[in-house]
């Protein structure tokens, strides 16, 4: 019997769907790039979620799905919640064999992920779009800002690059090269300049040249430093005076982050609205399972992800791709005969 | 989420004290909690696993301590066993004797090596070594430009010969440019890399190989969650690092990685980055990292600080004013004065378990603690004693005597009053309960920084037994900070039957 089709929960499937017409595809498309990339980093490292269930359902297969969960670092309150979830609605539909399991599995994670609007918002009157960018430090915001103006110029945009990171050494020269790179224009000020004014700089330039696309990068701030959030916020106030609201607010996310990831995207809602998150350096062995957490909790989806460098590797988020991943490898790395025996089974 | 551990142990353990030795079912019940614990702390669960299996054998038939609660009592040896692991001592920089030392950096994209090296630099530049900052990472753009600025903000010169090219070149070449110059150490930045990336670890273990580094440091980040094992795995087989970095510890990571990286590589953590400047760089200390990743706060420290400028009778009268309504801006005022003493603010109210957490957004600045005071300052007694006398043109007089708005003096007031709400209804103990309802309330928050309710709680810890559930591990110590024991019969009295 397969899953059940998405019952009372229906909103599940279109999710992924508005991704796609946000841009017309490249000759290799974003979600093909995105799975293709997930495969790369995962090749031949072990175990997959259908390993988990390769033995029907039993107590230590969901044991074994918690322990995954956690070890992809969705946290241990949402693993618990969604763990007993999945149990509950075993039971009571009377799943029995693994694939089913599985397939109520992946039912449900994407259910978790599932947003109705996944795309990076726009100015409506074809006025200049304004996308502020955020995050802790060093989690990629300048290079994600890189490939993103590299990708609406393809797209045929003109954009300017606001380097409102003031603080970092040559971080503005790190948002120049980029935007030689992409053929964004770059505003920028002196070391030590207000944030603010650089972003107000950065919108006058944009709007008098009739840009399509205002990038504001921002520099990176742990979310427990309240001046510095603060000054964050002031960054916002003062492009939101002259440019009426920010079109989006990206919150770049290391996917590496652990249970900080949180926190840090309760920190940055609070402070700028954050409208989207950018799950970064997805190319590693991280899986990123913190953004299940923050979209249970904050409702904050991820719009897009960075697959590696290259000026190309910024891809849309694609949930079916991602709840396949976080199982990469996460039920163990072969340290238990149980767990090569049914490596070996997957292969 | 979840309390400090030691909160959590307290409700495995509630009503088992005295009991001779540990039963089995008990410890299972504790090492549960401890399991839960560092997971949310973000320690690798394969790491979790082995630790909390060497706490069994540890803890099953242990002998109840007379002085320590059951919970007290296991929080203990998961101290002591977590403090073995992140190491025992700060395993200081080993430069040996060969000249130039090298010490070289490698880790993940963004954990924070370029930076790394600018603070090594000047932590060695104002030991009186002359580092060279060597730029290797010629993969991100303008990643050598930050290291030429980092160098001149140091003071301390910086070989980058190109933008771009073959870093391991420019690792061999800086060797002969510190002789040239005399430069006894030599740091070099290396580009991040993933752990899966086999070309670029291939590339991180040639510049080893041409640079010979004395030291080489791994950098991690403090926020990284469960991959912080592979990783470390990977840049070990690689590059064989002797020591770790730990960067971004300023954050509020509990930094769990800590105890996964120590555990899988045994190399010890040599120093924490703890702020963006460049002096804000430090010798690693596993004692107090033991505390954060169990979210225990640094006890000893504040137990002993708070013996120090306490005496008893204060805190027993504090703490019978706070639970009944005698609590005047007077008190407060007075107590301010004892915890200024006590040292900077921010720094103490992390030291306390839980209430670092409930605190931690509420921003308290000693600044602040001098403002309330000159508020308070330009009061009269009978209007410290009953704040209710301020009228409009009190307030005035006041607001001009302190040089602050009548704005502020109102926020102080409004705070004050709040806060006596609070503590009357809630009760010393429940003070932390009420701290993380403030949070939620931006507008309470929102009054002079959130800062002015805090305090009342931090009244409450000098001797309502507020620090009892927290003196984890600390046999025999009921100072009157600490607590334990109330010395005041009516304050449990009161608290017990507030509290149905």
């Amino acid at each position: 019997m397969p899953a059940p089709p998405e019952e009372p929960t229906a909103p599940a499937a279109p999710a992924e769907a508005p991704a796609l017409p946000a841009e017309p595809p490249p000759p290799l498309t974003t979600r093909e790039r995105f799975r293709r990339r997930l495969g790369r980093a995962r090749t031949g490292m072990g175990t997959t979620v259908v390993g988990i269930f390769r033995r029907g359902v039993s107590d230590e297969a969901w044991d074994e799905l918690e322990e995954s969960l956690i070890a992809a670092d969705v946290g241990v309150e949402a693993t618990l919640e969604i763990v007993a979830g999945l149990r509950a609605r075993a039971k009571e539909e009377g799943v029995r064999t693994g694939e089913e399991a599985l397939a109520l599995l992946k039912e449900v994670l994407r259910l978790e992920l599932s947003v109705a609007d996944r795309t990076l918002h726009r100015c409506a009157d074809g006025a200049t779009s304004v996308w502020l960018v955020t995050g802790v430090n060093g989690t990629g915001k300048t290079t994600s800002i890189g490939k993103l103006a590299a990708r609406s110029v393809r797209h045929g945009d003109r954009v300017v690059l606001a380097a409102a990171d003031t603080f970092r050494a040559a971080a503005a020269e790190q948002l120049e090269l980029w935007g030689e790179r992409a053929g964004a224009r770059v505003v920028r000020q002196g070391p030590g300049a207000d944030p603010a004014a650089v972003a107000f700089d950065g919108w006058q330039a944009a709007s008098a040249a009739g840009a399509d696309l205002l990038v504001v990068d921002t520099a990176g701030r742990l979310q427990n430093k309240t001046a510095l959030m603060a000054e964050l916020s002031k960054v916002k106030r003062v492009l939101e005076r002259e440019a009426g609201p920010c079109d989006e607010v990206l919150l770049v996310l290391d996917a590496t982050t652990g249970q900080n990831g949180l926190a840090q995207a309760k920190a940055f809602l609070e402070a700028v609205d954050v409208t989207g998150i950018v799950l970064t350096k997805l190319d590693g062995t991280a899986k990123g399972g913190i953004v299940v957490a923050i979209q249970r909790q904050l409702g904050i989806p991820v719009k897009l992800v960075g697959l590696g460098e290259d000026v190309d590797d910024l891809a849309d988020f694609d949930p079916d791709a991602f709840v396949d991943a976080l199982f990469a490898t996460a039920a163990g790395d072969g340290d238990t005969p149980d767990a090569e025996d049914r490596a070996a089974g997957e292969r | 989420m979840f309390d400090a551990l030691s909160d959590r142990l307290e409700a495995v353990f509630a009503g088992l004290r005295g009991r001779g030795a540990l039963s089995e079912q008990q410890v299972d019940e504790a090492l549960r909690e401890i399991r839960l614990a560092l997971l949310e702390a973000d320690v690798n669960f394969k790491v979790v696993r082995t630790f909390v299996s060497r706490i069994r054998e540890r803890a099953v038939g242990a002998e109840v301590s007379k002085a320590l609660e059951p919970g007290q009592q296991v929080v203990k040896i998961v101290h002591a066993e977590l403090v073995r692991i992140l190491g025992e001592q700060s395993a200081p920089l080993d430069l040996g004797s060969r000249s130039p030392a090298v010490v070289m950096l490698a880790g993940l994209q963004g954990s924070g090596k370029t930076t790394a090296a600018g603070k090594l630099a000047k932590l060695l530049h104002k030991k009186g070594r002359q580092p060279l900052l060597v730029a290797c990472d010629l993969q991100r753009p303008a990643a050598v430009k930050q290291l030429r600025l980092l160098g001149e903000q140091v003071g301390v010169p910086v070989y980058a010969p190109v933008e771009s090219g073959d870093p391991v070149a420019v690792a061999r070449a800086s060797i002969d440019e510190a002789r040239r110059l005399g430069a006894g150490v030599v740091i070099v930045d290396t580009a991040g890399r993933t752990n899966v990336d086999e070309q670029m670890m291939a590339q991180a273990a040639d510049i080893k190989a041409a640079v010979q580094p004395v030291e080489t440091l791994f950098v991690i980040d403090a926020m990284i969650g469960q991959e912080a094992v592979a990783v470390a795995k990977a840049f070990q087989e690689a590059v064989d690092f002797t020591g770790v970095v730990l960067s971004k510890l300023d954050g509020d990571a509990r930094g769990g990685a800590a105890l996964s990286v120590a555990e899988v590589t045994a190399r010890p953590i040599k120093f924490a980055s703890i702020g963006e400047k460049l002096d804000e760089f430090e010798a690693f200390h596993p004692d107090r990292m033991a505390g954060r990743i169990l979210g225990m706060g640094d006890v000893l420290t504040l137990i002993e600080k708070a013996e120090e400028v306490y005496t008893a009778e204060e805190a027993e009268d504090a703490a019978t004013k706070l639970l009944t309504a005698e609590f005047t801006l007077e008190d407060f005022l007075a107590q301010m004065q004892q915890i200024k003493r006590m040292g900077p603010l921010q720094g103490l109210l992390g030291m306390v378990p839980g209430m670092g957490k409930a605190l931690k957004d509420v921003d308290l600045d000693d600044g602040q603690l001098a403002r309330v005071e000159g508020i308070i300052h330009s009061m009269t007694l009978a209007e410290r004693r009953n704040p209710k006398l301020l009228n409009g043109k009190r307030k005035k007089r006041v607001a001009a005597g302190c040089g602050r708005s009548a704005q502020e003096v109102n926020d102080l007031l409004r705070s004050f009053e709040q806060m006596q709400q609070m503590m009357k209804s809630l009760g010393g103990a429940r003070g932390m309960k009420a701290m993380r309802q403030l949070r939620k309330d931006p507008d309470l928050a929102g009054a002079l920084g959130g800062g002015m309710p805090g305090l009342g709680g931090l009244g409450g810890l000098g001797g309502s037994g507020e620090l009892s559930g927290v003196g984890g591990g600390l046999p025999g110590r009921s100072g009157p900070g600490s607590g334990g024991r109330p010395r005041n019969k009516t304050v449990p009295k009161r608290k017990k039957k507030k509290r149905r």
